[in-house]
């Protein structure tokens, strides 16, 4: 039973008590914070291995997490009554005061660290570590897991953004309603690429990447829940993960394979996050701040209707041009170029995309390569077998190989 | 999974309701798309300098389904070197407007073993 039950608690309460033990000590102090947090779950496992499991062991858990942090405050406070008296005072207070495990100040101290966390001077996978390691409870390992990358240099990453924080003096709180906007900026950004590593994720544990998705709607959700952060532009992030993750389960197959879109089985597609994802998009829908998430949520609505409607195309194309406008990237104008080949047809499709010279990009071939199939084949498959150089991964070259082969097996066109 | 606190009721909206939703929503973009400078005929790229890639914003490939989930395969940036990477931001007709630029962060470590 403990062995079960401490790595679910673990998930669930470790950031809970690291935010609120972190927002008490102050930002400098995260590590110990992290250390009582961990050292917390190494007293239940032992004692609930030897004792049975306490009635209650979430109330079990902060009962010793707080009588860890009075004990550590209490040490500081001899240790700096000796060493250092102008502090005194100041360690005393911490001391004198309850540490608060109510689920208001849970929820508070969550919402706190994460702007603290996702402060604009640590970078955007700095930032995701830090996320995923201290809002998200995730371990070093799992951390390494999702980003393809080993403990050791996780490790290091975390380290170091840790340092930066306590370097630029960041504090634990949510930004003041003059500021919230330019703030919550790198949040989202945060929770948005926590949601696409989970979703494009190239590593093959499952139940890790539906986490990730997971983690990143619950951290969105505490926004939208929260008075201060509940912005039009949080609703519509909201609205965009729900809406790609109805697709989950339709995504992978019982191979842990890729699906494509048009052979997904559509009855898997979640319709409770489909209208999920209308609602907030709806409630995103107000003020005179048009935000990128905006477009791609309503993109993204699109994407839940498969029917392949012209009506459909030419709203999804102009979302592409007006998201093209706020904030250029390569894929999103990849991605209207495929949308305009289903409105302009092929031809204007294939003229668009060579204007973008994207020579350096597996994507760019595949999508020329895609549109040339019927108009040209030998120049599809040249195309494709450029892709096929460029591309770096297994998956990707599985997908473009298997394409070269269909054309391979057909009658040319010219 | 997750509980919603805003949904009211049911855990499913009706087709009618959803329609709803979606048109006000509609409507409420395009009452701001009006307001903004936009070529919305769909020939060619705009680019207005002032309000495309600012410097030190981070290009992110979102999931936008078309490519990723169509034709298939993964697109976050993944190169071998930082260099790459920036080589592959190079590529960006953003660069052509003085004073843009485009930053692009690994965020994976690709080793090609999966």
């Amino acid at each position: 039973m403990q062995q079960k039950i401490i790595p679910h608690l673990f998930r669930t309460e470790y950031r809970k008590i690291v935010s609120v033990l972190c927002r008490r000590f102050g930002l400098d102090q995260v590590e110990i914070a992290e250390d009582l947090a961990s050292d917390t779950f190494v007293t239940a496992a032992q004692t609930w291995a030897m004792k049975g499991l306490p009635p209650n062991p979430t109330a079990w858990l902060y009962n010793v997490a707080k009588n860890k942090a009075r004990n550590h405050l209490q040490r500081n406070s001899v240790f700096d009554s000796k060493v250092s008296p102008a502090i005194q005072t100041n360690t005393l207070e911490l001391y004198e005061t309850e540490i608060d495990l109510s689920p208001q100040n849970i929820n508070d101290s969550q919402l706190q660290m994460m702007f603290a966390i996702c402060h604009p001077s640590i970078s955007n996978e700095a930032q995701i570590g830090l996320s995923l390691r201290i809002l998200c409870g995730f371990g070093i390992e799992e951390i390494a897991d999702a980003f393809l990358s080993n403990k050791e240099t996780i490790n290091k990453r975390l380290f170091r953004a840790k340092e930066k924080l306590r370097e630029q003096k960041v504090n634990i709180e949510i930004p003041g309603d003059a500021e919230i906007d330019e703030r919550l900026a790198p949040v989202l950004t945060t929770i948005y690429l926590l949601f696409n590593e989970g979703y494009y994720s190239e590593s093959q544990n499952n139940t890790l990447r539906k986490d990730l998705c997971l983690e990143a709607m619950r951290l969105c959700t505490m926004l939208v829940e929260n008075r201060q952060t509940n912005k039009p532009q949080v609703n519509a992030l909201l609205a965009l993960i729900c809406f790609h993750a109805s697709r989950f389960e339709a995504r992978i197959n019982q191979n842990g394979e890729y699906v494509l879109y048009d052979e997904q089985d559509t009855s898997l597609w979640d319709p409770e996050l489909i209208s999920k994802g209308a609602y907030f998009l709806y409630r995103a829908a107000s003020g005179n701040q048009l935000s990128k998430y905006h477009l791609e949520a309503t993109i993204a609505y699109w994407r839940t209707q498969k029917a392949d409607t012209r009506q459909k195309w030419e709203a999804v194309l102009q979302l592409y041009d007006q998201l093209l406008q706020i904030e250029y990237s390569p894929i999103a104008a990849l991605n209207r170029v495929f949308v305009l080949s289903k409105i302009a047809g092929k031809a204007q499709a294939i003229a668009d995309a060579e204007e973008l010279k994207l020579t350096d990009n597996h994507f760019y071939f595949t999508l020329l390569g895609e549109l040339y199939v019927g108009i040209d084949d030998g120049e599809a498959k040249l195309n494709l077998q450029k892709a096929l150089g460029l591309a770096k991964t297994n998956t990707d070259k599985q997908t473009i190989q298997k394409k070269i082969d269909i054309l391979t097996n057909l009658p040319l066109s010219s | 999974m997750l509980i919603f606190r805003h949904m009211d009721g049911g855990k499913i909206a009706s087709p009618e309701q959803m329609q709803v939703w979606m048109q006000q929503t509609m409507d409420w973009l395009a009452s701001i798309g009006a307001q903004g400078k936009y070529d919305g005929r769909g020939n060619g790229l705009v680019f207005d300098n002032a309000r495309v890639v600012h410097h030190n914003k981070t290009v992110t490939n979102g999931p936008f389904g078309e490519i990723k989930e169509t034709l298939g395969g993964y697109v976050i940036v993944k190169a071998e070197s930082a260099d790459e990477a920036a080589e592959f931001a190079k590529g960006s007709p953003i660069l052509q407007g003085e004073g843009n630029t485009i930053e692009v962060r690994q965020l994976a470590r690709e080793d090609g073993v999966h």
